[in-house]
């Protein structure tokens, strides 16, 4: 059921068209990229793997994804590390 | 006279690359261009009837790059359009027929005496393809806003851009405003946005197209066809003109919205 502003606006974020946007960005981005999202998987656990050798992360937190600007793709690891307190050096 | 070749192609099949083709083609001619369309979708040849010349083919491409006929002889001249004239893809061969070198040298032939030369590709990325776009120029990618026409059309720049034929420009056929404004329908700007191409042209769902294939005589040829006058813009952006792209998101302001609340407001 849309608003009432929503139908003034003559918008509704969850019509089919903005579920066709989301879903084409994402399946071209790993077209463009040949980069499937099993692959982006392995390299998430790998960075993981390779991180937490040498610092103490959260590996719930890690993002690994394929971000677009116009026709250039970036591939972006996001690793959020703890609190300098908490925070521990592996060796 | 140094000609422009287009290839008109899609990657996906079905969104309109013939029409397209016959259409710009006519534009063109309606223009006062000499131009030349090119069906290179061999074994399912179509650009012939769509332009309504089925009837007066004698020789088609593939007899031209065998050597059975010459070129001027696969030229079938427009009878409505001085200006115009159609080279029919061989309908019982196939694509393996023509190389891309052919292409090449048969546009380079028609270079001499047409100021544009119109490629309609086959769908699909194979040999065919790479057929229709080794003498491309300029490329224009045809589109429906869907997600596997879009995707396709992806495909297709990618493509493109490897061969260092451009990102190529894109026309969007098929939109249906009324979708567009209920938010069932990729709208321009999402196309854009996610494609990232320059844009040539918006064409609009339009009944007049079927009837005027079915007649043989192409919409851009009816003044009063929306879709007609799509094709016609788009001609004239080939051309080098600025010519405004129309609204296609069926958004008619915030009275006629108030309008529709209150009417649909009475109906329940």
């Amino acid at each position: 059921m849309t608003s009432l502003l929503d139908r003034l606006v003559g918008r509704n974020s969850a019509s089919s068209a903005q579920a066709a946007k989301e879903r084409l960005k994402t399946v071209l981005l790993h077209d463009r990229t040949d980069i499937s999202p099993g692959l982006l998987q392995d390299i998430k656990d790998d960075l993981i793997r390779i991180v937490s050798q040498r610092i103490e992360i959260e590996p719930s937190h890690v993002q690994v994804r394929l971000t677009q600007e116009g026709r250039e793709h970036r591939l972006v690891a996001d690793i959020p590390l703890p609190a300098p307190s908490h925070r521990r050096r592996l060796s | 006279m140094t000609g422009t070749v287009v290839t008109i192609t899609s990657g996906k099949g079905g969104v309109g690359k013939t029409t397209a083709t016959a259409n710009i083609g006519v534009s063109l001619a309606l223009q006062g261009k000499k131009t030349a369309c090119l069906d290179s979708d061999i074994g399912l040849r179509n650009l012939d009837v769509i332009l309504g010349l089925e009837n007066r083919i004698v020789y088609d491409l593939v007899d031209v790059v065998e050597g059975r006929a010459k070129l001027r002889q696969a030229m079938i001249k427009d009878k409505r359009l001085p200006e115009l004239q159609l080279i029919a893809a061989a309908q019982t061969r196939d694509k393996t027929s023509v190389s891309p070198k052919d292409m090449v040298a048969i546009c380079d032939e028609l270079r001499k005496e047409f100021d544009w030369i119109l490629i309609d590709s086959p769908a699909g990325i194979e040999r065919g393809f790479r057929n229709a776009i080794a003498p491309a120029d300029r490329v224009i990618i045809i589109t429906n806003p869907d997600v596997s026409a879009v995707r396709d059309a992806d495909r297709i720049v990618g493509l493109l851009e490897a061969e260092a034929k451009g990102p190529g420009q894109l026309v969007i056929n098929r939109i249906k405003p009324e979708l567009v404004r209920r938010g069932d329908m990729l709208d321009t700007a999402d196309v854009l946005e996610i494609l990232a191409i320059e844009l040539i042209g918006l064409v609009p769902e339009d009944e007049a197209v079927l009837v005027s294939s079915n007649r043989g005589t192409p919409a851009a040829l009816l003044p009063k066809s929306k879709a007609g006058q799509a094709f016609r813009d788009i001609a004239r952006r080939l051309l080098g003109e600025e010519v405004p792209f129309p609204s296609m998101d069926g958004q008619e302001g915030l009275r006629g919205r108030l309008a529709r609340m209150v009417r649909g407001g009475a109906r329940t």
